[in-house]
């Protein structure tokens, strides 16, 4: 770790201490089964994750993942908990052995394979001396803008931007298809709300909006 | 065998994150913290490849300094005058495209597992929220988000849809 | 939301809303050179109308920002984006080729700051506006734990 920072001592303090929190947070969320504390960590974790893209340079993931990862995401989470339930049930000892197995299974071997993987921050490794550098060398006298990511992504990349706004416009639609827009349902609670205002129509509108009409 | 160690310490924490993920995802049965244990194993396989593209001594990949000066012209104002001349003089003195690969003063990281996860990261989000409405429209059909109980449900609808099935077929023959 | 209480909540709130939004296209236009660009700028508007559904209710948000607007807008997003790709056909590069835009010899940055800018651009309003067609599903669904129960 310390090749990786050039021996400074105070950014690997920074990367024990945030990995530390993503560590506690991770076997926090997994003991837990209050759902609201469940997402709540959830977001603090993509937060800390943030924190932790910073200290690799990745400061456009950074910037990405404490937008959608901590502030979208959570708020989805957070309408999809309101209407379901907000606890989970304690997982059974057979269903918490299984799972263990497989998982220390996975981890040794993904721990065994990192073995040949090159050490961290080898600027002479495949990943970085390839195409990566490429891009850095070429994308100034090509496209002209300094942040490299942007060429990246718009220019050299475009195709896979393409797909990937594809995809997000195509969740967009599925979410929309299995919940519906939301105007139905919300007009169908504000008539509701103005005949009565009590909690017992809430429930009937909820069994209405069920029929596929 | 230690700066082996050290070199490589940083991927196992990251393994471990990983597992833990994997963990919540396979152990729990409430189908919403499932879907928190893929997205925190989405994140941290993110750290992963970002790990993957450090490089020692660099910073963000944002030319500055000597790396992100004009390479003709005077700056952009006078580029669309000046800017044919000089790329001509340039591709004279120099053969085909010779400023085309510069050679990078500073140190930065790569930043091509960079696009690639700012990318994942939101199809990641927009592929929770359809998880996320999966989970709401069986909750509204089972009336439950555990596992077991959507799994017993079904068990029993099944049954019953099969009693029934055999009951009809008798009647028909008697 | 007629209740008093949430006073402060709401003039910061208001305070707060063309901020955000403000900073959304400063992340947007200023991808070029800092961290930042249409994925982070588009989260960051919807963002700012979802706060506005929050603190004033999902009805007065529908009311400014209407679902038919939003689903709309992720459409045209990626027509915009996918318009650009065959802007560089129509003048006779391949598709998604910048340089080919405006004829230009390599060393030439116009089309491509024109290209990527249009494709942010499309990136912006295809996720802002699925963001915001996925958080409309969900708010207007009706919840089923109450407030009391909190």
């Amino acid at each position: 770790m310390h090749s990786m920072f050039n021996g400074d001592f105070g950014i690997v303090l920074v990367n024990i201490f945030l990995l530390a929190i993503l560590f506690a947070t991770g076997v926090a969320i997994a003991r837990m089964r209050s759902l609201f504390a469940i997402v709540m960590l959830s977001g603090i974790y993509s937060l800390v994750s943030a924190a932790w893209y910073v200290a690799v340079d990745a400061v456009d993931v950074a910037f990405t993942e404490a937008a959608v990862g901590a502030g979208m995401s959570t708020v989805v989470l957070l309408g999809a908990m309101l209407l379901t339930s907000r606890t989970a049930k304690p997982e059974k000892l057979f269903f918490r052995l299984g799972p263990l197995l497989v998982c220390l299974a996975t981890g040794a071997a993904l721990i065994y394979a990192t073995v040949d993987l090159p050490a961290l921050g080898d600027a002479s490794s495949p990943a970085n001396a390839g195409v990566g550098l490429t891009y850095l060398q070429v994308a100034w006298f090509e496209t002209g803008i300094p942040n490299v990511v942007t060429p990246v992504l718009g220019s050299y990349r475009g195709f896979d931007t393409l797909g990937e706004t594809c995809v997000v416009f195509t969740a967009g639609l599925a979410v929309a298809l299995l919940l519906g827009f939301g105007e139905r349902s919300l007009a169908e609670r504000i008539r509701n709300e103005g005949r009565s205002g009590d909690h017992s129509t809430r429930k009937a509108s909820a069994a209405s909006d069920e029929d596929p009409s | 065998m230690l700066e082996f160690l050290l070199e490589r310490a940083n991927y196992w924490v990251v393994i471990v994150l990983m597992m833990i993920g994997l963990y919540i995802t396979f152990a729990s049965q409430n189908l919403i913290k499932r879907m928190v244990g893929l997205g925190l194993f989405q994140t941290t396989i993110c750290l992963f490849y970002v790990t993957l593209g450090k490089v020692s001594g660099g910073t963000a990949p944002i030319l500055f300094g000597d790396d992100a000066i004009e390479h003709h012209g005077a700056g952009h104002g006078a580029e669309t005058e000046g800017g044919h001349a000089a790329l001509d003089a340039v591709l004279a003195a120099g053969g085909e495209h010779a400023e085309r690969v510069a050679h990078l003063t500073n140190t930065y990281s790569n930043p091509l597992p960079h696009v690639l996860m700012l990318t994942a990261i939101v199809v990641g989000v927009a592929t929770l929220s359809v998880g996320l409405a999966l989970v709401v429209r069986i909750r509204e059909a089972y009336g439950s988000i555990e596992n077991d109980e959507v799994n017993e449900i079904d068990l029993e609808t099944a049954l019953a849809q099969h009693a029934e099935a055999e009951k009809a077929v008798s009647e028909a023959t008697a | 939301m007629n209740t008093d209480h949430h006073v402060i909540l709401r003039v910061i709130a208001k305070m707060l809303i063309p901020v955000i939004t403000m900073f959304a296209f400063y992340v947007q236009f200023h991808g070029d050179f800092g961290p930042g660009g249409g994925f982070q700028a588009g989260v960051i508007i919807a963002v700012a109308v979802i706060l506005y559904a929050l603190v004033f209710g999902v009805p007065a948000a529908m009311r400014a920002v209407p679902p038919v607007f939003t689903r709309s807008l992720a459409a045209v997003g990626v027509m915009i984006y996918a318009g650009v790709g065959f802007w560089a056909m129509l003048q006779g590069g391949h598709y998604l080729e910048y340089q080919a835009l405006f004829h230009e010899p390599p060393g030439e940055h116009h089309g491509q700051h024109i290209g990527i800018l249009g494709i942010e651009l499309g990136v912006l309003c295809g996720v802002s506006g699925a963001m915001l067609t996925i958080f409309y599903a969900f708010a207007g669904r009706v919840a089923e734990i109450r407030d009391e129960d909190w």
